[in-house]
């Protein structure tokens, strides 16, 4: 043979050559697939908020059908702070652009918590007052807020990120025109316990949430109890071998439901 | 890879190249090679089924992209080239999964890029398509990835039947298999079924009945 194969020049050569070619190809694969995946983040993402209406309509809606509707049903994407200010308030006239950091639905729920939540957090364990000061402090904090209308009846759709047993777990949750009772609820996750953890999203569990409420002489967290006690108006029956996932359910809904019952306390027209 | 099942798989016959990996020489329960994403990802049927297509799919286009060239790897980097061929097939796999089968993807997550260090595929590229020729290679890869994916929804197939009552089929919806009378009655689901010890029982007692039905795999002197 004309070449040798053993020799230092063709084994780099070979090397650098084959290099060249596949990191070529891949960028080229990754490139002409980005518009498609991107396209089903965002149209899981629509999916998610109409579920979490919890009305019939939307209830079954699929991910390629939630771009086409979402206008119909979304009038309002409201941007606020962990104060309750207004940091961006768009309606359906303004087309969701993707460069507006600050459009409600541009918002990345779960980089919310992962970034600038879960530090503080982690700092100051245990004192809870310190955080809740620490998170009212951090102009980063956004919280998005989607005002939905069907059949003249509004509601309100709310986002709600933190951690479960294994990684990021994250949810919609849905509110009826009181901003108190819940009306549909969401929940997904990166990698909890497929058959334990995971089945925060399936129906039984998500649809415990309906109509359970927020309020009682102020702002009451939902709880997820350990399976099979007796459940008030404000607590939900947790998964049995799930034990954490349900925790991280229980916090996550807590601390982020009460930024979203303060706005609606201080700002009751958004539900006219 | 041992001395016996390079023996074994060059042997001409084509159609023992996929016979062979399918029973006797089962990559999981004979060479036990693969049985970390035979553990993880078994919990539901259609998850068990789209992770052997995507492993069948790397392990044949890996073994024949190898194969063609064989020739011209140079042998002193060949596990190098060998390992970029599977990782550039893995990243191709996992990108289609995201833009076609979103679901899918999700649900499989960390797996799918750890088909690159599936066993299975390393030790194909280097026992088989190294020394043969490419359409040997593919139905190697073919008979391999298939008996990697007959365990892997057998196992599943246990496991989510007493794990979560359900069998999920792809594009189906979710089956219930045990029916609402036996949980009426006090039946629950096993909790056990659900986390990876259960695969090991489950692939044991394959093993067992494998062996029991072909007894010429049974190492009579001991080790």
């Amino acid at each position: 043979m004309a070449i040798n194969r053993d020799s230092n020049v063709y084994t780099l050569s070979f090397a650098a050559l084959m290099v060249v070619l596949v990191g070529g190809f891949l960028a080229f694969v990754s490139m002409s697939l980005k518009p498609i995946q991107k396209a089903n983040q965002t149209n899981e993402k629509m999916q998610n908020i109409l579920q979490a209406i919890g009305i019939e309509e939307t209830e079954t809606v699929s991910r390629d059908e939630a771009g086409a509707i979402f206008n119909d049903y979304v009038k309002r994407r409201i941007t606020i702070d962990y104060n309750g200010k207004i940091l961006s308030d768009l309606g359906v006239a303004d087309p969701i652009n993707p460069q507006d950091k600050l459009d409600a639905f541009n918002i990345d729920i779960r980089k919310e918590y992962s970034k600038y939540i879960k530090p503080i957090m982690n700092a100051n364990k245990g004192n809870d007052e310190k955080i809740k000061s620490e998170l009212a402090n951090n102009e980063n904090i956004h919280f998005p807020l989607f005002i939905c209308e069907s059949n003249g009846n509004k509601y309100m759709v709310t986002s709600c990120s933190g951690k479960g047993l294994w990684d990021d777990i994250w949810g919609y949750i849905g509110f009826e025109s009181d901003g108190k009772t819940i009306s549909g609820a969401i929940f997904d996750h990166k990698g909890e316990t497929p058959g334990l953890g995971s089945v925060i999203t399936e129906d039984w569990f998500e649809k415990q949430f309906r109509s359970k409420s927020i309020h009682e002489n102020g702002y009451s967290a939902i709880q997820v109890l350990k399976p099979g006690k007796n459940l008030d108006n404000h607590q939900v029956d947790g998964i049995s071998g799930a034990t954490f996932t349900g925790v991280g359910v229980d916090e996550m809904m807590g601390r982020s439901m009460e930024v979203y019952y303060n706005f609606v306390q201080s700002n009751p027209k958004v539900l006219n | 890879m041992s001395e016996e099942t390079k023996e074994a798989l060059f042997s001409p016959k084509n159609k023992k190249l996929i016979a062979e990996p399918i029973n006797i020489n089962n990559p999981v329960t004979i060479q036990v090679l693969g049985i970390c994403s035979a553990l993880a990802v078994t919990v539901q049927i259609d998850n068990a089924l789209i992770m052997s297509i995507a492993v069948m799919a790397v392990l044949v286009i890996g073994n024949v992209l190898v194969s063609l060239m064989r020739n011209a790897i140079p042998s002193k980097i060949r596990i190098i080239v060998q390992l970029v061929v599977v990782a550039a097939l893995v990243i191709i796999v996992s990108e289609v999964l995201k833009a076609y089968v979103y679901d899918v993807s999700k649900q499989l997550s960390v797996f799918v890029g750890l088909i690159i260090t599936n066993c299975i595929i390393m030790g194909r590229l280097e026992a088989f398509a190294m020394g043969n020729k490419p359409w040997a290679s593919a139905l190697d890869g073919v008979g391999n990835g298939f008996g990697y994916g007959l365990v892997l929804v057998i196992v599943a197939f246990f496991k989510e039947v007493f794990g979560s009552g359900t069998i999920t089929i792809p594009g189906f919806e979710k089956f219930h298999v045990i029916p609402q009378a036996f949980y009426d009655m006090g039946y629950e689901n096993n909790g056990l079924m659900l986390l990876p010890p259960s695969s090991l029982i489950i692939v044991a007692i394959y093993i067992w009945f494998q062996k029991s039905k072909n007894p010429e795999l049974i190492d009579e002197h001991g080790s």
